[in-house]
């Protein structure tokens, strides 16, 4: 149910955000508009749709004078390097609702496109008002950054500024500065998530060398960002997810194979960076059934494991867990047995070893827990 | 209630069509299936383009092609379950299999493929049906046959990939007793004999094994036939991709939720995948010839298709160039249709094929390629199920990591 103009007009009155609105023919570019509004003394902008390999959204919305590096911005956002793109036409129709050439911050007012990411120039602050097409490209609506986003907070997005012409360093000391932008793929609100295992690290969207140190990427004071599009670490345990892995494995060794093959054949990364999308593309089914196969045998050997502890030694067999610190499952008296054979790092002991395994004669005397 | 009923007064409308759809036959009219009318015989809803849209933006992912293709063309209720599932409350998957021989074709892969993206696309969890036991009534077989082609069948469908954290394979002589017991039996309290016999069109020599099992395929709808997965959560939903051909178990099994206290199981159905000689029917596991096995070889696939797949290309060459082929009948688009990954190229294949540049041979060509691909990545992955596997699959386990 896509938006209109007009509707969207309306709302705007009705939230009092103070606006002007000009027509004009339709316009497709930054240049064609400047020539009916660029002398009116506000600052154009110039917005870009993104998709990354996981096909989420980014709508990028700048001065037209700023100027926007896409490979920085994959970086900071975690994605790696070329890893954003422009996105197809489709997506501005489907997703956006909106025509060739109309790529607007207002275009999340639809429902459609509640999963797309938002960056606003920080230089949008300090304009007076600033030239932004509502849902189509015969008109221009000029507003200030702070009405913007009074807009954007009614539909239920934090605006999020961010300096685009700012280019950090990313790596293992210092982790993509936005990489709380990139869109999570999971419902918010109350997740009842039950089982949770505390001994897996939470996970993050996308960081490259997932090696590092940190357990949260912290955000950078000006740039907040709750609602659909915040990477909360609600899923505990994606060391056994697949699709994962199989990106995990392409992340190590595209870049090798993109770098080693431009420098032997003196070719430039992007032009085989192409063919390297493709080659994924083709390889992802096999590879995941490969994996998925290995998991499969995994959590067999695992399951067949416990069985048999469970049959030769019943609940002796197992290491006792601490009742405070350890798995505690809502499930009461079921044995769980899960199969924790895939952790992120580092590998496991053999032996789950907890400094305070005590006989539980010894605690139950003591009583000094 | 009003859904069963209004199918019965259908069915007996519809006599003199053609057509005719159930769990156990299915044959067309002339001109193949007529779907449209078949979506309006049974109630169910269309599935469009907005709802395909929808379901991609909750997964944040592409649409799975049988989606984008209108291959899972109608549902009942989906809508409820994206509602809920936005709103944070998840749900469960059901599908099954009746394994009534060792021999899968790809049709019977096309609800699995599909159940496995949305296990992924989602998160949630799967339970899988093994109806030995209807095989048993229906078929003659033993005990113990229809047993072993149960744990047989269960290795080509973990070989489709399905996540073992989140799937509950069972099959009915293992599992049926307790809480699963008990709903067949309220199921069974709210259904006449008069309603099945219109629903399944059961006659009075019969036996009465055959009237009793609709049951059986019911319950599964229900969380708390499984206790050691979905104890306390009752009122979870439950969403069944399956082929149209099944709406007649869980129309009955949807007038009969509420009045039992539970939730009604929503649906995603499919169309018929078209047996290699034609659309006229589905494909059938006892003429070799007329589908694509997973035990086939890469030489068997391009004997079957370049032999046996029919044709919608001209008699000859020049007539192909000047009329085209006609897509309405021609088996290798539709198998294209449906395992062809790439939208684009599919779209020029239609479009040369149909304007009489690309001939048939080349057409064949392609999906034999196709074919063999997705059947030796089967095989591979079959050939790497071991019974220790079954087992773990078949378990009464819990399933901690269920929603994650």
């Amino acid at each position: 149910m896509a938006y209109t103009k007009e509707q969207l007009l309306a709302r705007l009155q009705e939230l009092n955000v103070d606006f002007s609105c000009y027509d004009h023919p339709v316009v497709l570019t930054v240049e064609e508009q400047a020539k009916y509004v660029g002398h009116l003394g506000g600052a154009l902008s110039k917005n870009l749709l993104l998709k990354d390999k996981k096909h989420r959204l980014y709508i990028v919305s700048a001065l037209s004078a700023t100027k926007v590096d896409m490979k920085i911005l994959s970086q900071r956002l975690g994605l790696g390097k070329g890893g954003l793109r422009m996105a197809p036409e489709e997506s501005l129709l489907e997703v956006l609702h909106v025509p060739l050439g109309c790529v607007t911050p207002f275009a999340l007012i639809n429902e459609s496109a509640s999963a797309v990411s938002l960056l606003l120039d920080q230089g949008f602050k300090s304009k007076q008002s600033c030239y932004f097409h509502p849902l189509t490209n015969d008109v221009t609506i000029a507003l200030s950054s702070n009405n913007l986003d009074k807009f954007l907070m009614s539909i239920g997005r934090q605006p999020a500024y961010v300096d685009l012409e700012a280019s950090p360093v990313v790596g293992k000391d210092s982790p993509p500065d936005l990489a709380d932008l990139v869109p999570s793929g999971v419902p918010n609100s109350s997740e009842p998530i039950k089982n949770v295992t505390p001994t897996n690290v939470p996970r993050q969207n996308d960081v490259p060398k997932e090696k590092t140190s940190l357990p949260e990427v912290k955000a950078k004071p000006k740039v907040q960002n709750k609602g659909a599009e915040k990477t909360q670490s609600k899923i505990p345990s994606n060391g056994t997810n697949v699709e994962k892995f199989v990106n995990d494995v392409f992340d190590i060794m595209c870049p090798l194979f993109l770098s080693e093959v431009s420098k032997k054949l003196n070719i430039k990364q992007e032009e085989l960076s192409s063919i390297l999308d493709g080659f994924k593309e083709q390889a992802t089914p096999d590879l995941e059934s490969v994996t998925t196969s290995l998991k499969n045998a995994a959590y067999t050997a695992g399951f067949e494991a416990g069985s048999e502890t469970m049959l030769n030694s019943g609940l002796k067999g197992r290491p006792s867990r601490n009742p405070r610190g350890g798995h505690i499952h809502e499930n009461g008296p079921h044995l769980t047995i899960v199969c924790s054979l895939f952790r992120p790092s580092p590998p496991p002991p053999p032996f789950p070893r907890r400094a305070w395994l005590l006989p539980p004669a010894a605690a139950a005397d003591d009583g000094t827990w | 209630m009003a859904e069963a009923d209004a199918a019965v007064v259908r069915n007996e409308e519809t006599e003199e069509e053609e057509q005719v759809v159930n769990p156990w036959e299915v044959s067309a009219g002339k001109g193949g299936i007529d779907y449209d009318k078949l979506v309006d015989q049974f109630g169910c809803q269309r599935l469009d383009d907005a709802l395909v849209a929808r379901v991609a933006r909750l997964t944040s992912r592409p649409p799975h092609r049988f989606l984008r293709r209108g291959l899972f063309f109608a549902h009942r209720d989906l809508n409820e379950i994206l509602d809920l599932y936005e709103k944070g409350e998840r749900f469960y998957l059901y599908t099954g299999r009746g394994p009534s021989s060792e021999a899968l074709h790809l049709g019977h892969l096309i609800p699995f493929m599909f159940t496995k993206y949305l296990q992924d696309a989602f998160k949630v969890p799967l339970v899988i049906q093994l109806t030995d036991d209807e095989k048993f009534l229906w078929k003659n077989l033993t005990v113990e046959e229809s047993k072993r082609l149960a744990r047989e069948n269960a290795k080509d469908i973990i070989a489709c990939g399905f996540d073992v954290e989140r799937t509950f394979i069972f099959s009915d002589f293992n599992y049926v007793g307790g809480a699963f017991y008990e709903n067949m039996v309220k199921v069974a309290r709210c259904v006449t004999y008069n309603k099945v016999v219109g629903i399944f069109g059961f006659t009075p020599e019969d036996h009465i094994g055959k009237v009793s099992f609709p049951p059986v395929q019911a319950v599964p709808s229900f969380p708390s036939s499984f206790p050691h997965l979905f104890s306390g959560n009752d009122q979870l939903r439950c969403l069944i991709p399956c082929a149209i051909d099944q709406d007649p178990y869980f129309r009955m099994t949807r007038d009969v939720a509420p009045r039992i206290g539970y939730q009604k199981p929503s649906l995603i159905e499919s169309r018929f995948f078209p047996a290699l000689q034609g659309e006229n029917t589905k494909m059938s596991a006892s003429d070799p010839n007329s589908a694509i096995y997973v035990t086939d070889s890469a030489k068997e696939i391009k004997t079957k298709v370049n032999k046996y797949a029919f044709s919608g290309g001209r008699d000859s060459v020049e007539l192909h160039r000047k009329l085209g082929a006609n897509l309405d009948v021609d088996v290798p688009v539709k198998y294209l249709n449906f395992f062809l990954e790439d939208d684009n190229e599919l779209e020029h294949i239609k479009k040369e094929y149909k304007e009489g540049r690309m001939l048939t041979g080349e057409v064949k060509q392609r999906l034999i390629t196709v074919l063999s691909e997705l059947v030796a990545r089967h095989q591979r992955a079959r050939a790497k199920v071991t019974e220790e596997m079954v087992d773990a699959f078949m378990a009464v386990r819990p399933l901690p990591n269920m929603f994650g």
